[in-house]
């Protein structure tokens, strides 16, 4: 007995510490028995959230690396926001290698889920939902990275978000995928990012579908590497709830995909069907800028085969009757703005031959539609297929998932 | 390394769950009459009691070597009344170099009691500590109860029900750990906001130089004007001052609202970055159905003013620390963004 117990000891020394599991569950108390559980985590611990509904006044915070935070299931665990007096979001991720999966977060005052600077992080099963439906009052962003590298989001759901449902800014080596946006001005929105993979999602009911852009005056810009495919992307037709002001209020309710600045975008085998403005939208930055080191051209768009129907039926676009008639009554699936800085080192942008396009024929980048001359769209035909070598998140965190 | 780590932990999780015993021990032995320095440079010390920085703490009478001070200008927080406080072990001083944060030496702590009511009505609500460590700074609140007698170690952070200098009835705001850090980080350390020469006076400088605690008073110092003699300083330099204090600290390169573009520092003196008719980026509804964050001579249109003005979570800027809106601060950057050529 007793020599069994020293081996037992010295056994117990040799192994490896096992990282924890904490057990928060809702109810009185909440806000700091979780807050607490996130401060006092280890690298390598994992706090299991129970079923329920958490009622929290304020917004959570982690910032210990390697922890993971699993709920009992995407409808079972909520975090409650509705009484939120505080914080800009609901739970803000600061440190790496964080997994975030099976919850919910509900009615958020600002953004839902917020990691800034968080490398290596996985979103999986997480439901970001404003119940109340579009509202321009909702916060901007549902999912919401940036300033991170390697970033895996999978099977997530948000819906009612004032800017967009997944938006990952300013970040690389990023796969957005298997996932629903559904009731949010942008469904999902790659922007000022490099090496993405944007795939299998089901984007409905949005604004705008899928957004990939570049904007000027920021901290990381230069966005492209991106790769939209296998979506369904369909009756995005909310007339746009945005507060005036974020780029996305721009966005023309029925866009389905569309690209701005950028440089290399691959978007293929789709289907997309009812977005009454444009299925697909390639422009330049709209507006007047300074920023020597942007550049507010795409270059290197290729759209591929996808499913289309007939395509602008109803666009949200000034002079949209004539513009219509002038078609044939629907504008052709795919839409440019004709804009191009001149330069002969790129291509602007390459169409599949069963898909019809018109151009605006723009002249002048920051002078909206002034100067447009509508016409059918001639640009070359796609060449090789893309190479995603090195995009979107590594190996390690799809492993996470098992 | 990892099973040491994961031992401190199980231990602040037995403490938490002690806290009653432990601190009903340390009632019945008398205070410190010096600052305990190993409190300062290890542990999580589950009272503010506990690192001796108080003669009196109730009074906010401090220990030998802990000196106040004042900024120049203020950080905003729904009116409270802040006593700020430097230690620095003996044998160790500070130095300073132009006009940022002075270099404090490890060991030394920054410490900053909020307290709400005049005179005999004043209340202590929390006690914020910076303490800087062999390994870096640590900031931990500590909440005092309701008989004014002791602040306990709220990592969690809290709420208080209190009613502001103007009257307003709020749910005040105590951070947690990790808020302390939103405020604090820049490049994933966490590090002092306050203690820069061009906030401090001459004449508090010249006292430390005195006191043998600060090698010098640098140039630099001062520049920031008195809160309260704003009106003798121009229109930009009140409010630029104010943006320093209130936003700078996450409106900056490497710091929590990098990503916005926006650098609000007192030396940032390109017009983009300060937000001169600047886009947002990830402002929301925080952009009140506006366009750009400054307008030159158009407060009403401008998104920094907007968010200023606003208490609602979501909407209100700073987002952390700031449950009513400061009129003057409000005051004071229309009047600046009134006064902008465009």
């Amino acid at each position: 007995m007793i020599r069994l117990s020293i081996v037992a000891l010295a056994l117990a020394s040799a192994a490896p510490v096992l990282a924890e599991t904490i057990a928060v569950e809702p109810g009185e108390g909440a806000q700091e028995r979780l807050q607490e559980a996130l401060i006092l985590a280890q690298p390598g611990d994992e706090i299991a959230l129970g079923a329920g509904r958490f009622e929290l006044t304020d917004g959570l915070s982690l910032d210990v690396d390697d922890v993971t935070v699993r709920g009992a299931g995407i409808e079972a665990t909520i975090l409650d926001y509705t009484s939120q007096q505080g914080s800009g979001e609901g739970l803000l991720v600061t440190s790496d290698g964080v997994t975030l999966r099976d919850f919910a977060v509900e009615n958020p005052k600002g953004d839902g889920i917020k990691s800034k600077g968080a490398d290596n992080i996985v979103y999986h099963a997480i439901r970001v939902t404003w119940t109340g439906g579009p509202k321009p009052t909702n916060g901007a962003y549902g999912i919401y990275p940036v300033e991170s590298t390697n970033i895996l989001i999978d099977g997530t759901e948000v819906s009612g978000a004032s800017d967009a449902g997944i938006y990952v800014g300013q970040s690389s080596k990023i796969t957005v995928r298997n996932s629903v946006a559904t009731d949010n001005v942008a469904g999902i929105e790659i922007e000022n990012s490099r090496d993405a993979i944007v795939e299998r999602n089901f984007v409905s009911r949005n604004t705008g579908g899928i957004l990939v852009f570049d904007l000027p005056n920021l901290p990381v810009m230069g966005g492209g590497n991106v790769i939209v495919r296998d979506n369904l992307v369909a009756a995005n037709t909310t007339p746009n709830f945005a507060p005036e002001g974020n780029i996305v209020a721009t966005v023309p309710r029925g866009t389905g995909v569309m690209v701005m600045a950028n440089e290399n975008v691959w978007v293929g085998q789709n289907l997309l069907y009812d977005n009454p403005t444009a299925p697909i939208m390639v422009i330049a930055y709209p507006l007047p800028f300074e920023d020597a080191d942007y550049n507010p051209y795409p270059r290197e768009v290729t759209i591929a085969w996808n499913a289309v129907d007939a395509g602008g039926t109803d666009p949200q676009l000034d002079g949209a009757e004539q513009l219509t008639a002038a078609f044939g009554g629907a504008l052709p699936p795919v839409m440019w703005d004709g804009l191009t800085d001149g330069g002969a080192e790129y291509t602007p942008l390459r169409v599949h031959s069963d898909l019809k396009g018109w151009s605006l024929n723009l002249t002048e980048q920051g002078k909206g539609m002034t100067g447009a001359q509508p016409g059918p769209l001639e640009v070359g035909r796609p060449g090789q297929p893309i190479s995603t070598e090195g995009w979107g998140a590594s190996a390690e965190l799809e492993a996470r998932l098992k | 390394m990892k099973r040491a780590a994961i031992l401190v932990g199980a231990g602040i999780l037995a403490l938490t769950g002690s806290i009653a015993a432990h601190s009903g021990q340390r009632a019945a032995t008398a205070a410190p009459v010096a600052v305990n320095d190993a409190a300062v440079m290890g542990g999580l010390p589950r009272t503010l009691a506990e690192f001796g920085f108080f003669a009196d703490a109730p009074a906010q009478v401090p220990a030998a070597r802990v000196i106040p001070y004042r900024l120049n200008t203020p950080l905003y927080s729904d009116g409270a009344e802040k006593l700020r406080f430097i230690y620095l072990p003996a044998g160790v001083g500070a130095s300073a170099d132009g006009e940022g944060l002075l270099e404090i030496p490890v060991g030394a702590a920054l410490i900053k009691t909020f307290a709400f009511g005049e005179g005999e009505a004043r209340r202590l609500i929390e006690t914020r500590v910076l303490l800087h460590r062999a390994d870096g700074w640590l900031a931990l609140p500590y909440l005092w109860n309701d008989e004014q007698t002791e602040a306990r170690l709220a990592v969690a952070g809290a709420r208080v029900d209190l009613v502001t200098p103007r009257g307003e009835a709020i749910s005040y705001r105590v951070p947690n750990k990790n808020q302390c850090k939103e405020c604090h980080g820049l490049a994933g350390e966490v590090i002092p906001i306050g203690p820069k020469a061009r906030n401090l006076s001459h004449e508090w400088l010249g006292e430390m130089v005195a006191r043998g605690m600060l090698d010098r008073v640098p140039d630099g110092a001062d520049v920031l004007p008195l809160w309260e003699a704003r009106g003798d300083a121009s229109a930009a330099d009140a409010a630029r001052a104010y943006l320093d204090v209130n936003c700078a600290h996450c409106h900056r390169p490497s710091a929590t609202a990098s990503n916005s573009g926006l650098d609000l520092r007192w030396e940032q003196r390109e017009p983009a970055a300060i937000g001169i008719m600047k886009r947002p980026v990830a402002a929301g509804r925080g952009s009140g159905g506006l366009l750009f964050d400054v307008v030159p001579g158009k407060p009403e249109e401008s998104i920094l003013a907007h968010r200023m003005a606003s208490a609602e979570p979501g909407v209100a800027m700073p987002e952390l620390g700031k449950a009513t809106v400061d009129p003057e601060g409000v005051e004071a950057v229309e009047r600046w963004i009134s006064g902008l050529e465009p």
